[in-house]
Order: C-alpha cells, then structure tokens, then sequence
C-alpha cells in the first residue's frame, strides 16, 4: 500500500478541516485535567524542549533517540484525517507528521516482535491532572505491529503546518485514524517493541468497556455511548448527528488487517 | 443568625424564581454565541444538569441548616425544589432534541446504558413532586403531600449516581457532589438526628 492509494482512498473525498481553535481547544489530555478546556489551560507548563523517545524492546537499535534527531531524518507530510473519539464527537484534523513505520525501520525491528506498545510522559510537577488517579498513569497504549507499520498510521508532529501545541500531545504523538481517538496516545516518551498484548490503558481501567482493539465501529456498541452516529465539533447548537463510518472511513484501507476476526469480541 | 434570618424574611421568593431562572436562557444563549466551547451541545447539557445537582443539595440541605445552624430557608425550599426540576427538564430537553435527536437511538440508550436509565428514573421520580409543587395539592393531599414529597431522596440520590456513572474513569467532582448528598441524607436518619440534637 503506497502513498498513491493513500492518496486514492483515505484522502478521495475531500475532508473539510476542523477549525484551529476546534483542534487546540476541545481536547481529552487527562494529565492536565479531565475537562476538555483544561489540556489548553494547563498543559502549556510541560517541557517539550528537550525532548527523547526511548525505543527499546526487540530492535536493533535500541536507545534514547532526540527528538531533532528524528525530525532530521524522517520526511514530514500533511494527512488530514478524521478523528473519531470514543465519546461520539468527530473532528477533521489536518496533521503534519511522519510514517510510524520509518521510525521502527529507523530502530530496526527485529524477527518474532509482533506488538508495539507506547507511553505518554509522566511528570507530575508539569501534570496537575497525575494528582488524581484517574489513570494508572503512565498513559499505555499499544497498536498489534502489523497495525503500527500500516501506511496510515502516523508519528504526528503538527497541526495546520505548525508544531503540536502542548494540549495536542507535543511534540510527537501517535495518530491511528481507523480507531477511537484514545488509541493515538500524545507525548510519546517511549516505544517498545515486543512479542506480548501490551496492558493499555483504558483497557486497565476497565476491560469491558475498552478492548485491545478499539477500532471505530458503527455496529458494535460501547455499553456508555451508542456508537451508530457522531456529532462533528464545530457546528454549533443545531448540528444534529452524522453516522459514524465502518473504521471510521478507512475501511478499504484497512479492513484486511482483522480478516477472520470477530469484531463483536476482538472490539 | 437571628439578624440573617430576619433579613431572609424581607426577600421575596419571587426574586428566588427571577435569580435561578436566568442561566437558562443565559446558557442559552451561550451556546449559541460560542460561549461554552466549540462543543455546546454537551457543554450546555453539562452545565443544567449541574446546575440541577447544585439546586437539589440546596433543597436537601434546607432542613439541616435550620435544625443545625439555626439558618431559616424554608420559605424559598419550594422555589428551590421547581427550579431544580426544570433544569433537570432543560438537561434532558437538550439530550433529547439536540444530543441524541433519533427516536431510536434515544429509546435503546434509556434502555441499554444504566447511567441514562437511572437519570430517567430520577426525572420521572421528580415528576409528581412538580406537578404538586403548588397550594392547591398541598391542601388536597394533607399528610400525604409530605409522604409523596420523600420521593426528593431517592430522586436525588439517583442523580448523584447517574453522574458518577457518567464520567470516564475515577473523577473527584461527581464523586464529591455524591459524598455531600449521602451526607445531607443520613443527617436525616432518625438516630443521627437524635444523637445531634440530644
């Protein structure tokens, strides 16, 4: 799958961006607040300067690698994507970023590694929402390896052609567009490679209502929220509902990934 | 308090009725100007909901204050008690006609999901208790008016629920508006009351 069929497929229908104050100000960044004005209110108090991503696992290359290091040797392209919270809101998103896949060829992914798992900075002095422990934090999330080197899976380092504002998860976060938004963890300080399901962590929280998987999809429901129909940010009081998409749109671009599975159980 | 209470005597419920009618054309009207977010269907639904909460640990707590404190709020319980109701009306009107909308979709989610289940059982609860909210039903039902109007209790400890229910994870708020209503409730329990006030 290359970037031609990207270009075929996920981006045919022209995508009509969020606005940027829709992106930068709706946001769920439960280390600074589980409201969704606070990651805008508090999360500028995070150092992002400097910044490293330990990768470490079953790769070649293990190590601390600087975050200007990776920007340096990785190609930085625009992916406007849909962006499906598991809450039943939806956001356009025009990102800036790269490959997740470059990043792990770049560490060199070794025989036998089947998963990848991520975690979100843990910094409490920076974090006032790490007071509570609304998470077992750090924040985990985990993508099965076949998922994490799919084209559309993106290493994001922007928004809008600017760099990520704190609150969006600077300065590199995951970006996974076929699953509910909580899959694509922010602040990425480590990557691991591995051969076992990663714990992440709203599954931690509570299994039943969040799977490994937590792919976007309109037939199987969350028992909180009903998961057939979304209300995109930004149109206002009368905006009304629209449905939601089988993996949120990227169904062609990604349904043979879960070929065989149930859905229904693997959600 | 004497002096306090005194001054109480001489505010008009009616301005009680004024005061706490205003934030809901208020929140309105936020809404619609982009002043609650770029998301202002569920920001509005939040805040009458809460807002209902808040009104209905006012009702509960008229009768501690008095008894505890000496503080006589009793003139504007019902007041309090009629606008909680229709914030709670005004919460579940943005659900249905703004939120959900599908008929569908409104009827599986009061079936499926406990938190909309027991908020709905909360506002049907509170349904008799309005429409009796007025001088003609209390002299009609007699003692059975004071019977009928416990129904606060378990109405209010539903909604307490339905909102720790609601939220994504282990929050604090909702958890705390729980603690103070459970509190408010057991003042109320026959030994606790003879304990304080022996």
């Amino acid at each position: 799958l290359g970037l031609s069929t990207l270009a075929g497929g996920a981006k045919a229908e022209t995508l009509e961006p969020n606005s940027w104050d829709d992106v930068t100000s709706y946001c769920n960044f439960y280390e600074f607040g589980t409201g969704k004005g606070d990651p805008a209110a508090y999360a500028g108090q995070m150092t992002t300067e400097p910044w490293s991503v330990r990768i470490d696992g079953m790769v070649d290359r293990p190590g601390a690698y600087d975050f200007q290091q990776i920007l340096s040797e990785m190609t930085i392209e625009e992916r406007i994507y849909r962006f499906r919270c598991v809450e039943a809101w939806s956001m356009v998103v025009p990102w800036n970023g790269f490959e997740l896949a470059d990043l792990l060829n770049m560490a060199g992914v070794q025989e036998g590694a089947k998963y990848v798992a991520f975690e979100t900075l843990y910094r409490p002095s920076e974090m006032p929402g790490t007071a509570y422990r609304v998470l077992d934090w750090p924040y985990r999330e985990g993508l099965r390896l076949d998922e994490a080197m799919h084209p559309l899976t993106l290493m994001a380092t922007g928004i809008f052609g600017k760099p990520l504002p704190n609150q969006n998860g600077a300065p590199l976060r995951l970006v996974v567009p076929w699953k509910y938004g909580f899959k694509s963890i922010k602040s990425v300080v480590r990557i691991t490679v591995t051969d076992q399901e990663p714990p992440t962590s709203w599954n931690m929280a509570n299994a039943r209502e969040y799977g490994f998987y937590s792919n976007v999809n309109p037939k199987v429901d969350h028992p909180r929220w009903s998961q057939a129909t979304e209300r995109r940010i930004g149109g206002g009081l009368f905006a009304g509902r629209e449905p939601t998409l089988m993996f949120n749109g990227y169904e062609k671009e990604v349904a043979s990934l879960y070929e065989g599975m149930d859905l229904a159980k693997h959600f | 308090m004497d002096g306090l209470n005194q001054l109480l005597r001489r505010v008009p419920v009616w301005s009680v009725y004024l005061l706490g009618l205003l934030p809901v054309p208020g929140l309105f009207f936020l809404g619609l100007t982009g002043g609650l977010g770029v998301e202002p269907v569920k920001a509005l639904e939040h805040e009458y909901g809460e807002l209902a909460l808040k009104l209905l640990v006012a009702v509960l707590a008229v009768t501690p204050l008095r008894r505890y404190a000496g503080l006589n709020l009793m003139r504007f319980r019902r007041a309090l008690g009629v606008l909680s109701f229709i914030y709670v009306l005004c919460h579940l009107l943005v659900w249905l006609l703004l939120d959900v909308q599908i008929p569908s979709q409104i009827l599986a989610d009061i079936l499926k999901r406990p938190y909309i289940t027991i908020g709905m059982a909360a506002f049907v609860l509170l349904l008799p208790l309005a429409v009796t909210s007025n001088n003609a039903s209390l002299r009609r039902l007699g003692p059975r008016w004071r019977i009928l109007h416990r129904l606060t209790y378990p109405a209010i400890a539903l909604g307490a629920l339905h909102y720790v229910m609601l939220v994504k994870g282990f929050q604090i708020e909702p958890l705390a508006y729980l603690a103070v209503i459970l509190t408010l409730l057991a003042l109320r329990l026959p030994a606790i009351r003879r304990k304080a006030t022996t």
